[in-house]
């Protein structure tokens, strides 16, 4: 028992290896929330009125809701006045290309290892760079326009190409859908948006990279991807913030749109700071994300890695309205310390023949809470849907709870509904026998964590395959339970 | 909010309750005055949406008193093969004077027993209707059977309900089973008439050390009820609690099983089928928690739903952080059979052990078309061969009623039920 509390320690003392900031200018509203505020992002965003006018609306919507209180998770009260709304670096225009991106803030991506350079062709990744409420850098936008997709930050979408924005935003995820939703309507600063027109098979990677490097400053970025007909695309999403005695709040928004036989990947790997071992700081990560399958044989996969933030709740879901449309969820969700995950998905059943898959891996240590909470609806008129969900959860300490809130709702009969989920250690015997064949105890444990997160892990693009593996081992080798 | 005139008529209910057991009434009434009726969204209660239901079916709070039961009347209830002693109660009130005596059973009215902690197992501050039934009842009956006594054949807890409309009848049982005990239940209710009446019973059963206690229950009531049941237990040292229950109709009826494992090696085993028609309601809570290590609970729920009718299952497991090395198993399986006919599962794990082996499975579906078309091509036509199969799925769980004649009674119900409606 004193190893494995010894290896437990020594678990719980690795640090956030991206818990570092920077100093430079930034571009920053007051401190604060009300209509003022608002009117000054949008002002400051040189935004259209009606994305002015939506964001009001948000704003007096939200003012009526309250905040969610049925996740499994606790946390002091947020004081959504004593934030800041928009923080951007000082860098008066977003540049043309990489040449005229200020040194100091290409220096940060390089020092995440996220490169913003070109040359660096072999890692055929677009990449839009967000840092706290700005989009710094999009690369590989030349290529890609040449396709007909657009790839760009979600200011320039709403200036470059308003029609899109409007037709689709708030489509999946309407302004009022929740506390939160709501919240990052009125407010949300910037993001990705992004569109493969019809028949289009997006040729490299998609994604975004968010920081948050700012104090007292919450992060409300908001996605959007608009597949339209037999296109393709896979977009990623990663994320760091420094380490900081205050928790932020990290509050966005991902909509997705499929239409006919068009597929969407969508993977992210989280690491926000979760938090320092005694379990202060930390971001409150509360986002909502959401694709529709609008066409018939459309696909939306989700994929992600959770290994950080101090409290997560976050259901990325499918509405499957096209007949013949699939949706998947692939989760590996890692707690350790103090951290608190309540994280799953909804898959909604509404064309007929529609098709789900969850496979959810929770994995808890230290006096960590990690909850899967997920839905499966099929609807009245759903013919032939089949949902097969699992969620397992491997626990690791004696101080850290699994907890498992399946919901099944089934108004059809012809449904075929599966869900099975267990909950245990890693087994003594699996060690024992890594053991005789002279693995050591700490190797042991990390290949049967990785062997049970594979499942997972290999639904990620390459790239990111080896950062998600990378961010188990760092959390979690050799820990015995 | 309608729902308060409601809980203001089962307050008048609760201020003109019997003087006994005064200290529990009272905790219960402040239990009850606390939590009030569940709303419409409380998650306890998401799908059942009873206090909707009351609402609009209960016109008169008034208490439904016990009517005259003939000698006859009992003999007819008793299924086909019955051998064992039988505990007649009449709208919740034991009759002493129609019930066996049985031997070495002790078998009273609660009210004769005042020194009993009522609601030290069942809880009233975690159910609105487990306080409601405390502040309120009217009488119970207390069951003890003496250490070291094995209870040969089953004890019948057969319950006339003849109500008006609207009234409220609240049994109320405490069960005792010393060391090394073991003792069989059957609990079973005859609706004398069809008005809309509702029934909220608690029963609370306290095991000993090593003893075995195993509770049969049928609902096969009026297709009007609307019934609330609390049954819960704590589980000692080396003990097994195993529970059936068979609910064949109903309104809407909702059942909490709790079970409390409480030492070590104890078993706690929850076993039911929901076999419904109509607009039939049943809502089957369960919630094992498990608070010492090496123990063990299983669980295997069935459903089979046509028509209208709606299921919904919640099983949840709690593993508390001491609770090491428990073994628990949940299962919950579902038939739709037709088009509006609903489930609502949620087979829940909170788990905060670590050194468990913890699983639950849920499904929903049809019968297997290969093994219809098995038997099809057999010579058994299509009906017939799903009744077969419909009938070997609720077969496993029947399968655990371990009184030969019970179980042959509950198949033969089924079997009846399956040939005639599916």
């Amino acid at each position: 028992m004193s190893k494995d509390n010894s290896i437990l320690e020594e678990l719980t003392s690795k640090e956030y290896e991206h818990g570092w900031s920077v100093n430079f200018e930034a571009d920053e509203a007051p401190i604060g929330l009300n209509e003022d505020i608002i009117r000054w992002i949008s002002a400051k965003k040189e935004e259209p009125e009606w994305l002015l006018e939506w964001r009001l609306k948000a704003f007096r919507t939200w003012l009526t809701m309250t905040e969610p209180d049925w996740a499994n998770v606790t946390y002091p009260k947020i004081d959504l006045q004593a934030l800041r709304y928009y923080s951007a670096p000082k860098q008066v225009k977003k540049a043309k290309n990489l040449d005229e991106v200020d040194p100091e803030l290409l220096a940060i991506y390089e020092r995440l290892g996220i490169s913003l350079n070109e040359q660096k062709r072999l890692q055929g990744i677009a990449v839009d760079a967000v840092l706290d409420s700005v989009s710094v850098a999009t690369t590989f936008r030349g290529t890609l326009s040449k396709l007909g997709i657009i790839f760009c930050s979600f200011s320039e979408a709403v200036k470059e190409h308003p029609e899109l924005v409007k037709k689709y935003l708030g489509s999946v995820v309407p302004m009022t859908d929740n506390y939160y939703a709501a919240l990052n309507s009125a407010v949300f600063s910037d993001g990705s948006f992004c569109y493969i027109p019809k028949g289009v098979r997006c040729p490299m990677e998609l994604s975004t990279y968010f920081r948050i490097n700012a104090a007292n400053t919450g992060q409300f970025e908001r996605t959007l991807i608009v597949a339209d007909e037999e296109s393709y695309v896979s977009y990623l999403e990663g994320c760091t913030a420094p380490s900081r005695d205050e928790n932020q709040l990290h509050a966005a928004v991902v909509e997705i749109y499929a239409a006919a036989h068009a597929e969407v990947k969508y993977s992210t790997v989280q690491n926000w700071f979760p938090g320092d071992k005694d379990g202060k700081g930390g971001i409150y990560n509360f986002v909502t994300k959401r694709g529709i399958c609008a066409g018939d044989h459309s696909k939306i996969s989700w994929t992600q890695v959770e290994t950080g933030s101090a409290v997560t709740w976050k259901y990325p879901s499918c509405i499957l309205k096209g007949d013949h449309s699939i949706g998947e969820f692939y989760s590996v969700a890692v707690t350790n310390n103090f951290q608190q995950a309540d994280t799953g998905t909804k898959m909604i059943h509404i064309g007929k023949n529609t098709k789900s898959r969850i496979v959810s891996k929770g994995i808890s240590a230290g006096k960590s809470q990690n909850s899967y909470r997920g839905q499966v609806q099929v609807m009245k008129r759903a013919d032939n849907a089949r949902n097969f969900s699992q969620c397992d959860s491997l626990l690791m300490g004696d101080r850290c709870g699994a907890h498992t809130f399946p919901y099944i709702d089934i108004n059809n009969p012809s449904a075929k509904v599966e869900h099975e989920a267990t909950t245990s250690k890693i087994g003594e015997d699996q060690i024992f026998y890594c053991n005789q064949r002279g693995i050591a105890t700490e190797d042991a444990v990390a290949l049967i964590v990785n062997g049970y997160a594979k499942e997972v892990l290999n639904q990620l693009p390459m790239e990111f395959a080896v950062e998600a593996q990378k961010l188990l081992a760092l959390t979690l080798e050799g820990s015995v339970g | 909010m309608s729902t308060l005139t409601k809980q203001d008529a089962f307050s008048s209910l609760i201020d003109a309750a019997p003087s006994t057991f005064a200290a529990a009434r009272s905790a219960a009434k402040e239990a009850y005055a606390s939590q009030g009726l569940p709303a419409v969204k409380a998650e306890e209660y998401k799908f059942t949406n009873i206090s909707k239901k009351l609402e609009q079916s209960l016109i008169d709070f008034a208490v439904a008193q016990p009517v005259s039961i003939t000698a006859e009347q009992v003999k007819a209830a008793l299924y086909e093969g019955f051998e064992g002693d039988v505990l007649v109660f009449s709208n919740g009130q034991y009759l002493p004077e129609l019930s066996s005596k049985i031997e070495g059973i002790e078998v009273s009215l609660l009210s004769a027993k005042t020194d009993l902690p009522l609601g030290s197992i069942a809880n009233p501050a975690k159910d609105p209707f487990a306080a409601l039934n405390q502040a309120s009842f009217q009488d119970g009956v207390f069951i003890s059977v003496p250490k070291k006594t094995q209870v040969e054949k089953p004890i019948l807890l057969l319950s006339f309900d003849q109500a008006n409309a609207g009234q409220v009848i609240q049994p109320r049982v405490w069960i005792e089973a010393g060391d090394f005990a073991e003792v069989t239940f059957i609990d079973q209710t005859v609706s004398l008439g069809d008005a809309v009446y509702f029934v909220n019973e608690v029963v609370e059963v306290k095991g000993g050390i090593n003893s075995q206690i195993r509770y049969y229950r049928l609902q096969n009531e009026g297709k009007s009820a609307l019934e609330v049941s609390t049954i819960e237990t704590d589980i000692q040292k080396d003990a097994r609690f195993t529970s059936v229950n068979i609910s064949l109709s109903g309104d809407m009826v909702r059942n909490n099983l709790n079970l409390n494992l409480r030492g070590s090696n104890s078993e706690g085993n929850m076993y039911g089928i929901y076999l419904l028609n109509g607009k039939s309601h049943v809502d089957n809570h369960t919630n094992v928690d498990h608070t010492i290590p090496h123990a063990e609970s299983n669980e295997l729920y069935k459903g089979i739903l046509a028509d209208q009718s709606r299921g919904v299952f919640n099983g949840k497991i709690f593993v508390r952080q001491d609770a090491q090395k428990t073994n628990a198993f949940q299962q919950n399986n579902n038939i739709l059979l037709s088009e509006d006919a609903t489930v609502n599962t949620k087979p829940q794990l909170e788990i905060w052990a670590d050194d468990v082996k913890c699983s639950h499975g849920c499904t929903v579906g049809q019968l297997d078309e290969e093994a219809l078309f098995y038997l099809q091509a057999r010579g058994i036509d299509k009906t017939q061969a799903k009744g077969l199969l419909l009938h070997a799925f609720a077969g496993e769980v029947l399968e655990k009623i371990e009184t030969e004649s019970f179980r042959d009674y509950c198949d033969a119900l089924i079997q009846a039920r399956l040939g005639s409606k599916f």
